[in-house]
């Protein structure tokens, strides 16, 4: 049911920050003893794809996922930085080629090791396109992804050339072109080793995985619940403090919610619509209100003709000039969202405040703007959006302000669902002028951000949007010496966005949640997950 | 009796393939990709889109794509989601919950709906009557929703004597609120058409007969009144039977409960044509099945009528 906000996809491993014992950053109040045996439920729902480390693209499948398997690195959930978890060390000194090494000690939940054939295994078997795995372009920066995965045609290798096993705990990657961020993906829950015994039967295993992470697999109550249990020989920085997470599912956030305030449901995901102006007077110091790595935008259909004119980019930065995000985020949005002054969102590495400079209400320049740049083409505006992720109010509040600050006739278009929407979109028809989009973070970095929707032909660039600079700066920073020279290549490339304004950055979300009173030290993370294994259930 | 038993049951036959024909069509040209839709936002791989589509029989033409389903249908394989689970199994999860829900909620239209219409119609114009008459009416204007959530809200979190959502939808106690809710619709009006019916029947010439006899008043009330009055409201449950199992999904979303309308309303909004048609065609064989039962009810509810 509709009844979240919006779906979430895209996730990556969130974990736990290492066990301190005095650092623990909770919200919640008085501590008191814990039962580190005692398991916890969590507000989640049917998984959508069968739970294997590359096919896990949705919210509901990916949080089971990443709690069962452990990558070669993770992100530290207090600070977003990356963290070594099954990698010793990644050494690169081209940015092309990686050598990976491993930890020794780690093993699957059936007690096998974990070896560096774990991981290449495992990528080569999620890349190939026989395997169906929705994730599978991931894997498209190694050398040899072609050849076990073309665009038409059978795989002529089973294998990808990049990957090479040097023994047991050293393996290299080597990348079809220079990524100096590469180790940042490399924590995306895709790339996550698999135990010898997958490849036997990999639909079976879709059912009752193994994996090396936290927590393991206990059972699977299809459309009811999914319990996992803490792994006892679990060789990870982030040691659970609690004995295992219940994933129940919901169909409604306001039953999820409902349950949580009658204790029935310890943490939640979101709160629902109907709760945000009430939840933290509901649950006083249980209330959860954290940024999140995600940002909401309009974007603009520039292959269009009357878009694609050379003046229009001051059009668009006047538009951006018209709308009053303070008051639209504490209003409409009830404060789930702050206002956004950049394309990235916050607290991803190499985010910079203020990159946007017509991020800034400014009622007088934003008509100024409008005028010199020819004016919006035939002086009307649609906004088109999916009817059933919760946008209306927003999309018609943006359009209120258009219509009062510049004159501009600007109405929202409602496409009846997600399905349709992203058909628009994609096939670029049946949009005119503008539509909503968004980025959710794959890792905590700026590259995610601008790389992916940005770049001249790009997977995600839906605006068509084409800038031989952009391209250029965000080509030196892919081949920066280190990850910091990369997050400065792509603010610069960010700079050009400012003037082009192939988008309108709105603002960025944030995680409205809660907890029963049976738990303590919940915090959430920028992937907008509880940090899991942190969680104390009450003794 | 058998003859028309047999002939009701080789018209199914024909209602059945027209049915899922119909529902295959309209989920065909329902708009959006479904596979594409399974990357969300983010870019799907058109030649991984390509390997999906071909696996879900999806690059055929629609014509292929049907007589494909069906002849899989008729060697009792309904098919698999996009969740790689058969859709024989996705149903046996949710078939069962939802008949339990059903249940509940038909004993409750049939043990509190027709004694309130019976007394109700005995007692014309009395205070009782009255009462009957403005609940019913109150029942009906609200939606269910709303009573749903004021249920939700007075049972579990103000007096805490249930949970808010159904925590395990084998326990029977637990369905007890929302097969209230599910009910109370259809209950009021039972009640009414009871009611209606009695009152009907009261001044009825068979009826004078009976009481001239001398019949003891139980006697007359249930063998000739009741058993005369019940035909309309035996029709109604018949058809509402249908209905509980194929749409509490308003009901269902707020208790948390995972049915056939939960079921349908995610397959249907993931474009899944195999799970929509799977559960529709059973949903149509218990349609047809319910109103063939009504019909042979009729036969021994009321002497007169007789098939030949």
């Amino acid at each position: 049911m509709p009844g979240a906000t919006r779906v979430r996809w895209a996730l990556a491993c969130a974990t736990a920050v290492a066990l301190v014992a005095t650092g623990c950053s909770s919200s919640g109040g008085g501590s008191s003893s814990s039962n580190a045996n005692a398991t916890f439920t969590y507000q989640s729902g049917e998984p959508q794809n069968p739970l294997q480390p590359a096919n896990a693209n949705e919210t509901n499948g990916g949080r089971v996922v990443q709690n069962l398997f452990r990558g070669l690195v993770d992100y530290d959930p207090a600070n977003g930085q990356l963290r070594m978890q099954v990698a010793d060390k990644i050494d690169t000194s081209d940015s092309q080629t990686f050598n990976v090494t491993l930890k020794s000690g780690w093993t699957f939940h059936d007690g096998t090791p974990v070896t560096a054939k774990s991981f290449v295994d495992s990528w080569n078997w999620s890349a190939n396109i026989k395997n169906n795995q929705i994730n599978s372009d991931w894997f498209s920066d190694i050398q040899g992804y072609t050849d076990v995965h073309p665009k038409a045609g059978n795989p002529a290798q089973g294998q990808m050339s990049g990957l090479t096993v040097t023994d047991d705990t050293h393996f290299t990657i080597k990348l079809a072109n220079k990524v100096s961020y590469f180790e940042y993906k490399l924590g995306y829950v895709a790339f996550s080793p698999l135990p010898a015994g997958f490849f036997n039967d990999p639909t079976g295993f879709g059912q009752k995985p193994i994996g090396n992470g936290p927590y393991q697999f206990v059972s699977w109550d299809h459309n009811s619940q999914i319990v996992t249990k803490a792994f006892a020989n679990y060789a990870g920085v982030d040691k659970p403090k609690n004995g295992g997470v219940v994933f129940k599912a919901y169909s409604t956030a306001e039953a999820a919610y409902a349950d949580l305030q009658s204790n029935n449901l310890d943490v939640m995901d979101q709160v629902p619509p109907s709760a945000l102006a009430t939840y933290k007077n509901d649950l006083g110091s249980r209330a959860i209100d954290s940024p999140q790595g995600a940002i909401q935008t309009i974007a603009f259909t520039l292959y269009q003709p009357d878009w694609s004119g050379a003046n229009l980019n001051k059009v668009r930065q006047g538009l951006s000039m018209a709308i009053d995000r303070d008051t639209i985020t504490k209003t409409v949005l009830q404060g789930s969202r702050a206002p956004a002054s950049a394309w990235t969102a916050q607290g991803v590495a190499g985010y910079k405040a203020g990159t946007c400079t017509a991020c800034k209400l400014d009622v007088a320049q934003a008509k100024t703007l409008i005028q010199e740049g020819g004016g919006v083409p035939g002086n009307s505006l649609k906004i088109t959006y999916n009817a059933d992720g919760g946008h209306k109010e927003w999309v018609d509040a943006v359009c209120n302000n258009i219509r009062q600050n510049t004159g501009v006739n600007c109405t929202g278009d409602p496409k009846p669902d997600f399905k349709t929407f992203r058909g628009a979109v994609t096939s670029h028809s049946q949009l005119d002028g503008a539509f909503r989009s968004g980025w959710v973070q794959d890792y905590p970095l700026n590259a995610n951000f601008l790389a992916q929707q940005y770049r001249t032909g790009a997977s995600s660039n839906d605006t068509g949007y084409s800038s031989a600079q952009f391209d250029q700066l965000a080509k030196q920073a892919d081949e920066a010496p280190t990850v910091q020279d990369s997050e400065t290549g792509y603010q610069q490339a960010e700079g050009v966005l400012a003037v082009d304004m192939p988008s309108i950055p709105l603002w960025y979300y944030r995680t409205n949640s809660g907890y029963s009173t049976k738990v303590q030290n919940v915090s959430f993370d920028t992937f907008g997950n509880p940090v899991w294994t942190q969680v104390q259930v009450k003794g | 009796m058998g003859t028309y038993v047999l002939r009701r049951i080789l018209q199914m036959i024909p209602v059945f393939i027209g049915a899922t024909l119909l529902i295959f069509l309209m989920v065909y040209t329902l708009p959006g990709d479904p596979i594409a839709a399974l990357y969300g936002d983010k870019a799907a791989d058109p030649a991984q889109v390509a390997q999906l589509r071909h696996l879900y029989y999806l690059d055929q033409p629609i014509w292929k794509q049907y007589l494909h389903y069906m002849s899989n249908l008729l060697q009792g394989n309904f098919g698999t989601s996009f969740t790689g689970r058969s859709v024989t199994s996705l149903m046996g999860d949710a078939f069962p919950v939802t008949i339990r829900l059903a249940l509940v909620a038909f004993f409750c239209e049939i043990f509190i709906g027709i004694p309130l219409g019976l007394l109700s119609g005995l007692y014309r114009g009395s205070m009782l009557d009255s009462l009957v008459l403005i609940l019913t009416l109150v029942v009906i204007g609200i939606p269910v929703f709303v009573l749903a959530y004021i249920a939700q809200t007075i049972f579990a979190t103000n007096l805490g004597w249930v949970t808010p959502t159904v925590q395990d939808s084998t326990d029977i106690t637990q369905l007890i609120l929302p097969g209230v809710v599910l009910a109370s619709l259809s209950l009021a009006f039972v009640a009414r058409l009871t009611r209606t019916s009695i009152g009907e029947n009261r001044r009825a010439d068979y009826m004078r007969t009976a009481i001239a006899k001398g019949l003891p008043q139980r006697t007359v009330i249930t063998r000739h009144l009741l058993r005369n009055s019940l035909i309309p409201v035996v029709t109604f449950l018949g058809t509402d039977l249908g209905a509980l199992m194929g749409g509490a999904i308003v009901t269902e979303g707020i208790f948390n409960i995972k049915g056939v309308g939960n079921l349908l309303y995610q397959a249907i909004s993931h474009k899944e044509g195999p799970t929509v048609v799977g559960v529709v065609t059973v949903l149509v064989i218990v349609y047809l099945v319910a109103s063939l039962v009504v019909d042979l009810l009729y036969a021994v509810l009321d002497p007169r009528i007789r098939y030949a």
